[in-house]
């Protein structure tokens, strides 16, 4: 355990007087694609920004390679080799695609900014396309891999993903998450992703965590809580999508 | 227009990296250049034709057209001969420049016409002065005209590159004022000396301003600036002892020309010179001045939309939680932006202070901060041309209807209604990215066969 990546234990968020998270243990090994899945306000977001200290953790501990991240600010935690695309996007939409991409390489020296460009290119051509088209005109799927890769520019070692999923088509998520795999395989990028579509997201994971009510339930490899009778009834009704 | 030009392009594509464009060694396309200036003359004509050329007079018996087509050539002469030199000079570089880069449809657009317009205004800008039919009213319309479209330029570093909405601008021009007439009258600094102090001290007060509001957006920031404002301006006004209450400085030193002062007699600028004493001359130096102030505002502006710091302010305007996870400091992001913009606007109240040689709190009331955010507005925020535009409009028309006296209000209310119904985001809303990668090579010969590479 000690030679977790990021480790989240005992935390505890609160909204003013509301609580969201109630004592969460997570543990992110170097090399995985975990994932956290879960309904609605279970408390899914909730942890990837308390990962990223908005807001910060009341109670418990968050640790990455070792060092305490649990009261640091965001952009200090952002300079140390974690990225996150966050919930929605968020895009820059009135800059251009390169111009976004030239943001998320804010934080680096810029010595490897050509070969970076190169290499999120080759993941998603389609982006190449659009360089000096403005962000907010690129279609949803378009967007969402601009996240993404504006997130790989900054060189990370871990990459955060907040639904990438959100509001695509199947195809796109398809390809989205093959991209994921590739990254992981290829680069040895470790991805910690939240998902709703969680038949996706379990099936691309080495491990899972189940989420309700800001408590993990249930953990287990990603096929193996696909093959749960409980996370079936649970997230996969009305069949795979 | 476009048959002939795809025409024109697809012959001497080849040929034209070294005829279209010219090379470093000197190749120049004469007839491309004079085609150009023979043009933009031609546009100078239609313009000017109108605008200088005809006049409504009143005479018995209704108005009557007076013509003036001395004016006319004379404007048209200059753009033409402007246009050449412009062409032989300065635009004569050598390809591989930012230019040859850019998509052919945003250089068609901001290219062309925003720099027809751009050196149009500049060259009327630079020329005042000595335009013919220019008065002492026209240039002192002209400084106070240049004072607005600086103090536009410096809150667009706010407003329009950070997305902070400062209601309060005109506190750090107050703060530029007072720091030069406290200083000159006080300690006898002279107005070189005192303009470096001025751009600090109101930096200084921008970040003063920036602490309380870093974790205010939208309204809340609006009114927190506006508040900031009036209380510099009350506070203006009550100290007494220290800033002359509601009686003001008085007497501030005019600012010299290289230890020259514009008086008459032994020793003043005309003395030196051997020219007779005019008081043009102050009035004229004075101009200038401001006309260099605007330009240094405008080129660091321009410059730091170019640098990391430009491009952390952009977008944190565009979202703040992206930039945080992105690792850029929202601290120190928008405390510099506070502090630049408010140093602007500081340069720009210590000259107000050496021209009117008198201030007052009067001076820096609610109503100079809506105008100049007004300015920022129509112009079409993060644009520098549409902000000169608006600040032209908006102070020349104050001007203009000065005789409706209490309609004048009216009007600009009106206007900017207008102007917020045709063109919701500003006169000039197209933001053009700031950095090109080097595009297709067919884009680069495109460009040259538009005959501005």
């Amino acid at each position: 355990m000690s030679q977790a990546m990021l480790e989240v234990s005992g935390v505890t968020t609160y909204y003013g007087n509301i609580v969201a998270l109630r004592g969460v243990d997570v543990h992110v090994n170097q090399g995985e694609i975990v994932t956290l899945i879960g309904a609605n306000g279970a408390g899914k977001s909730t942890l990837m920004m308390t990962i990223f200290g908005k807001p910060q953790a009341r109670d418990g501990r968050i640790t990455y390679m070792g060092e305490d991240i649990t009261r640091m600010p965001t952009h200090k935690i952002a300079r140390l080799s974690i990225a996150q695309s966050p919930e929605g996007r968020r895009i820059f939409p009135r800059m251009t695609v390169f111009e976004n991409l030239q943001m998320g390489a804010a934080i680096t020296d810029g010595t490897h900014f050509q070969s970076d460009l190169e290499k999120v290119f080759a993941f998603f051509p389609r982006l190449k396309e659009r360089m000096h088209q403005r962000g907010g005109t690129l279609s949803g799927g378009e967007q969402q891999m601009l996240a993404i890769a504006r997130a790989l520019m900054s060189r990370p070692k871990l990459l955060l993903l907040d639904e990438p999923s959100l509001g695509l088509a199947p195809l796109i998520v398809k390809q989205i998450f093959e991209s994921l795999r590739t990254l992981n395989q290829e680069d040895g990028l470790t991805v910690f992703l939240v998902e709703q579509n969680a038949y996706h997201a379990l099936k691309l994971a080495h491990r899972g965590y189940v989420m309700v009510n800001g408590l993990i339930t249930m953990t287990g490899g990603g096929r193996e809580l696909l093959a749960r009778e409980e996370v079936r009834a649970a997230y996969l009704e009305g069949g795979r999508h | 227009m476009t048959a002939t030009t795809k025409g024109a392009q697809d012959t001497p594509a080849k040929p034209s990296a070294t005829a279209g464009r010219p090379g470093p060694a000197g190749g120049i396309d004469v007839a491309h250049v004079l085609k150009d200036a023979v043009i933009s003359a031609l546009i100078a004509l239609g313009l000017f034709g109108v605008i200088m050329g005809l006049k409504t007079e009143q005479a018995p018996g209704g108005l009557v057209l007076e013509e003036n087509w001395e004016r006319v050539i004379w404007a048209v002469g200059i753009v033409f001969v402007g246009r050449l030199l412009l062409n032989l000079t300065i635009w004569r570089r050598p390809g591989g420049k930012i230019d040859d880069l850019m998509p052919v449809g945003l250089k068609k657009y901001s290219g062309f016409v925003g720099t027809a317009i751009g050196a149009a205004l500049i060259l009327v800008a630079l020329t005042l002065p000595f335009l013919p039919g220019a008065g002492r009213y026209h240039v002192d319309l002209g400084t106070l005209v240049l004072t607005y479209v600086m103090l536009g330029w410096g809150l667009n570093i706010v407003v329009g590159l950070a997305g902070l909405l400062d209601l309060g601008y005109v506190a750090f021009y107050a703060v530029g004022a007072y720091s030069y007439a406290l200083l000159a009258t006080t300690f006898d600094l002279g107005f070189w000396v005192c303009l470096p102090l001025a751009f600090i001290l109101a930096c200084f007060w921008g970040i003063i301003l920036g602490f309380p509001v870093l974790r205010l957006r939208g309204d809340y920031l609006a009114i927190v600036t506006l508040a900031f404002g009036e209380i510099i301006r009350v506070v203006l006004l009550n100290w007494s002892e220290f800033t002359g209450g509601p009686n003001g400085i008085g007497q501030i030193p005019r600012p010299t020309f290289f230890g020259l002062e514009f008086s008459r007699g032994e020793g003043g600028f005309a003395d030196y010179f051997g020219l007779d004493f005019s008081s043009m001359h102050r009035i004229i130096f004075l101009y200038y001045v401001i006309l260099v102030l605007a330009f240094v505002t405008h080129l660091v502006s321009v410059r730091l939309r170019k640098l990391p710091i430009g491009r952390a302010w952009e977008a944190m305007r565009e979202d703040e939680i992206a930039c945080r996870s992105l690792g850029l400091s929202i601290v120190r992001t928008k405390l510099t932006a506070f502090a630049i913009g408010a140093g602007f606007g500081g340069l720009a109240g210590a000259f107000f202070a050496t021209r009117q040689g008198f201030i007052s709190p009067e001076s820096f009331t609610f109503i100079e901060s809506a105008l100049i955010l007004a300015i920022v507005v129509l112009g079409g925020m993060g644009s520098q041309l549409g902000v000169a535009i608006a600040a032209v409009v908006m102070i020349g028309g104050f001007e203009y209807f000065r005789e409706f006296e209490q309609y004048r209000m009216l009007v600009f209310g009106a206007m900017m209604v207008l102007i917020m119904v045709w063109r919701p985001r500003g006169l000039v809303s197209a933001r053009a990215p700031s950095v090109y990668l080097k595009e297709r090579k067919k884009v680069g010969a495109d460009m040259v066969s538009q005959g501005h590479g």
